[in-house]
């Protein structure tokens, strides 16, 4: 993975540059030291380390502001960051960059019940939101496996997923407004209190955007009332095929569960070993399906679901009697990535999005990539929305086994691309993807996406060297190729 | 006017790239069912879609459909009923209040997505923009590229399908939409509240929409509104009337209902529709169609925050002699005006401080050209979204001024 060339001249800049973000920042907002900035060197992907040229952790929208213009003026890059949890290397530092921690931006401004909806500061952690409502019995709907560290900032940025996104949508589902300092210190306010934006969507726009448009120091989020009861059933197969087609039949019969996780051999062997859920280790493939809602909708379409299992040759069907035995069921797959981390030295955690009737056939050739490199993979997978998190086991103090590793990854998520998914479902394209853009999108795709970019930052300061593998300028960009003489068309049906 | 009907992508292409070398602009059309929305323009040539027509894709165990956009939404609709599937965000169909002809359902399904707009289930499906999982089209620079993808969970790039999503067009020429279908409910109740006045019903709406009982709907009719409605029950309550729906599995509906109509106990006289009533009246509502005053009378329709709603109302009545009703439990308000020249712009706007936007829906083409339809935003934000058509369309070939004047 490459990395832009340092630029020398902002290099040699770095003292004037501290003493301005001081300016901005007084007390001890501006990190230098080399020692307090290796807490800064990576996120949750940790392959790749970086120290930045300095971090600074502004208090309010209107330093973020200041220090956005002036970086905008002077041509100094930023990289946003929130709880640096990112599996892509969104927040990956640059050396002549500054890292723009909003981890001080950490309360929650308003809670709005009439409205149903959360004002809050980015830094706050996505469980802090429903931690502050459940009281009402509320909550907020999408839940990353990180919940408990990723900010809310953050999961805009990279529009977070999470285990029950096919009944209550991503973070672009849930997020009504955002406060958002743009590259030339100018702040904007998308959506708000209210249900729908008009004109461009930029809200829309900016949710997953990857810290490439504009910085947030504001959200509004949109908050549920919890469902009366959940229930889940844990169902086995014989083989991965089976418990494709079950997925298939539930949602072919409408419904919609509030959970559906689907995980093969060695990830039930991990997770048993790990955590004692109760999984059978005689099956190929286990599923745990998830109903929420009222207590007679649960137990109606529990009844259907077991029906379904059964016709799709289910070997061993499990239903939760309690509120403890569902979360029994759960806390394996909630465990996954420890328990796979307990029987290898280093996994690699892929995250490609496939139609879901694909799935079996995506298993089996990534069985024979597993052969064909020697490495073991495990697999955990939204089954519901088709989202497939391959855990690839290797050992990082074998030489070249990382490289090895790396590889392995790109023919899976080249795999993904090639049955009609995509790179990446929730982790986002960061570092990680960047260079495997162009196996989904060609050249016209990226560029008209860079455009875009430009609208936002014309020189390219925001979080240079994520998403787009190519830098284009933004005047060769903005060229249009009109093509000589005016001629009418004469293949075009006119009238 | 000239009009251009491609048969596909490469003669879309071509007529954008007619378009910039001829220096004309282009009006894009499907079935141009919602010509009357937006600001007036005047083009060079319309490019009409509607050549470009049929499902391409439609696997139901996959919740997934592709069309080309000037595919009828009639066809889409047929297409899913006989899966027991539908567009869930519910697309308004206009014919009714800006052709004056409600018998059918019109309009592409490159239109529906492309204005973004959303019916009752808004509370708690979202709207049309959250139901596009990609697309192609071709830009105003005379290239054809593609967005997103086939399915739900993709982070892969910008995201913009939506962008695209309520551009009117003003972007690029969207040749082919993939979207999100949702199984139908098998079963729809709504509960109705009798003579609540309009800051109960908001309190109604509220304790409804913040119960554990998933409600698909809450829309709040005055008497006057009520009055228009072909269904009997709301017509002959005499009486304002608040709407609650939900939907689901039978027993889950019937359980549901009741809950809400013990909720309700003691607020107002409480009734019950059942399917086919229920149906119609949700109809009527997204539609528009349950505003009196038909004829040439001005409409806008006004997104706020919820709990605002009758607050506004308040405030825009007392200066304007209006009639409205409302939707998406108070954020949503429809408001029909005596015609005006001016369309009492000012005043209706003057009330949204905390948030929001008035778009003006229909009036005569003199007055959408003088009043900006769509409501004017803070000068960053207009300004970032000037450079944002600039990034799609440098040359204002594709519907200039539909949005914006001069843009």
């Amino acid at each position: 993975m490459k990395m832009p060339e340092p630029d020398a001249d902002i290099l040699a800049r770095r003292s004037e540059i501290i003493r301005k973000m001081q300016d901005i920042v007084p007390g001890e907002g501006v990190i230098s030291e080399e020692d307090e900035l290796r807490a800064y060197e990576c996120d949750g992907l940790t392959a790749y380390q970086q120290l930045p040229l300095i971090v600074v952790l502004p208090e309010n929208t209107g330093q973020v502001s200041e220090i956005l213009k002036y970086c905008h003026e002077t041509g100094v890059k930023i990289v946003p960051r929130g709880a640096g949890t990112s599996l892509s290397g969104g927040a990956l530092p640059l050396a002549d960059a500054i890292t723009l921690g909003l981890g001080k931006f950490n309360n929650i401004l308003e809670i709005d019940y009439e409205n149903r909806c959360v004002v809050t500061q980015p830094g706050v952690t996505n469980k802090a939101i429903t931690d502050a409502v459940e009281i009402r019995n509320f909550y907020y709907a999408p839940d990353p496996s990180s919940r408990i560290a990723c900010s809310i900032g953050g999961n805009v940025a990279e529009n977070a997923g999470g285990m029950h996104c096919l009944k209550y949508g991503l973070t672009t589902n849930n997020v009504l407004g955002v406060k958002l300092v743009l590259m030339n210190g100018e702040t904007v306010e998308l959506g708000g209190k209210h249900l729908e934006s008009e004109g461009y969507d930029l809200l829309g726009l900016i949710t997953g955007s990857e810290g490439l448009l504009g910085v947030i120091t504001e959200v509004t989020v949109r908050i549920l009332q919890k469902p009366a009861t959940a229930r889940a059933l844990l169902i086995g197969f014989p083989s991965n095929e089976a418990g494709g087609d079950c997925v298939s039949e539930i949602i072919g019969a409408g419904i919609i569960p509030g959970g559906m996780e689907m995980m093969d051999k060695l990830a039930i062997e991990a997770m048993e070993g790990f955590v004692n859920s109760g999984y059978p280790l005689d099956v190929e493939s286990l599923l745990i399906v998830e109903l929420d809602g009222p207590e007679v909708e649960v137990d109606y379409l529990i009844g259907r679901v077991d029906e379904i299992a059964k016709k799709s040759g289910a070997v061993s069907i499990k239903i939760s009697q309690s509120e403890k035995e569902r979360q029994q069921f759960w806390a394996g797959r909630m465990a996954a990535f420890p328990s796979v981390g307990r029987i290898t030295p280093d996994y690699y955690c892929m995250d490609g999005t496939i139609p879901r009737h694909r799935l079996p056939e995506v298993l089996k050739r990534i069985s024979e990539l597993s052969q064909h490199y020697g490495l073991r993979v495990a697999n955990v997978f939204h089954a519901g929305d088709g989202n497939l998190h391959p855990l690839i086991l290797y050992d990082a103090n074998i030489p070249g086994e990382l490289e090895k590793t790396e590889e392995f990854g790109s023919e899976i998520l080249k795999l993904c691309v090639e049955v009609g998914g995509v790179l990446t479902g929730e982790h986002g394209v960061g570092v990680e993807k960047r260079d495997l853009m162009s196996e989904m999108f060609d050249e016209e795709d990226l560029k008209q996406q860079q455009r875009v970019k430009c609208a936002f930052d014309p020189g390219g300061n925001l979080n240079p060297g994520k998403v787009y593998p190519t830098l284009h300028r933004c005047a060769e960009l903005g060229r249009v190729h009109v093509h000589d003489g005016a001629l009418r068309f004469p293949d075009i049906p006119r009238f | 006017m000239e009009t251009l009907r491609p048969d596909n992508e490469t003669q879309v292409v071509e007529a954008t790239q007619w378009a910039l070398s001829s220096q004309s602009s282009l009006e894009i059309c499907g079935t141009a069912s919602k010509r009357g929305l937006g600001r007036p323009m005047e083009t060079a040539a319309r490019l009409d879609l509607s050549r470009m027509s049929g499902i391409q894709l439609y696997e139901p165990k996959e919740l997934v459909m592709s069309a080309l956009a000037g595919t009828p939404l009639a066809e889409i609709e047929a297409a899913l009923s006989e899966q027991n599937q539908h567009l869930a965000f519910e697309p308004i169909n206009y014919s009714a209040l800006l052709l004056g002809d409600g018998s059918a359902t019109q309009g592409s399904i490159g239109g529906v997505f492309i204005s973004n707009l959303t019916g009752p289930r808004r509370i708690n499906i979202g709207s049309a923009r959250d139901h596009i999982l990609g697309f192609h089209a071709v830009s105003g620079r005379g290239e054809s590229f593609k967005s997103g993808g086939r399915v739900v969970k993709n982070v892969t790039g910008f995201d913009l399908s939506k962008l695209i999503a309520g551009s009117y067009g003003t972007l690029a020429v969207m040749t082919e939409v993939t979207f999100k279908v949702i199984p139908a409910p098998e079963k729809s109740r709504t509960v109705l509240v009798l003579g609540l006045d309009n800051n109960t019903a908001m309190r109604v709406m509220s304790e409804a929409l913040g119960s554990p009982y998933e409600v698909s709907g809450a829309a709040h009719l005055p008497e006057r509104a009520a009055k228009e409605s072909k269904v009997d029950y709301v017509t002959d309550a005499n009486a304002a009337i608040t709407a609650i729906r939900v939907e689901g599995p039978g027993p889950s509906v019937d359980f549901r209902c009741q809950a809400l109509r013990d909720i309700f106990q003691g607020t107002g006289e409480v009734e019950e529709l059942h399917t086919q009533n229920s149906k119609t009246l949700w109809s009527e509502i997204r539609d528009a169609a349950l505003l009196p005053d038909k004829g040439d009378h001005q409409v806008w329709r006004l997104s706020v925050p919820p709990a605002e709603g009758a607050g506004i109302v308040r405030a825009v009545l007392d200066k304007v002699d209006g009639a409205v009703f409302f939707d998406w439990g108070g954020g949503l308000i429809w408001l029909s005006i005596k015609p005006q020249t001016d369309a009492a712009n000012k005043i209706i706007r003057g009330t949204m401080s905390q948030g929001g936007h008035a778009t003006l829906i229909k009036a005569a083409d003199q007055v959408r050209s003088s009043v900006p339809v769509f409501h004017p935003q803070p000068e960053p934000l207009d300004q970032l979204s000037g450079r944002i058509k600039d990034a799609f369309d440098p040359h204002r070939i594709l519907n200039p001024g539909r949005m914006v004047a001069g843009r």
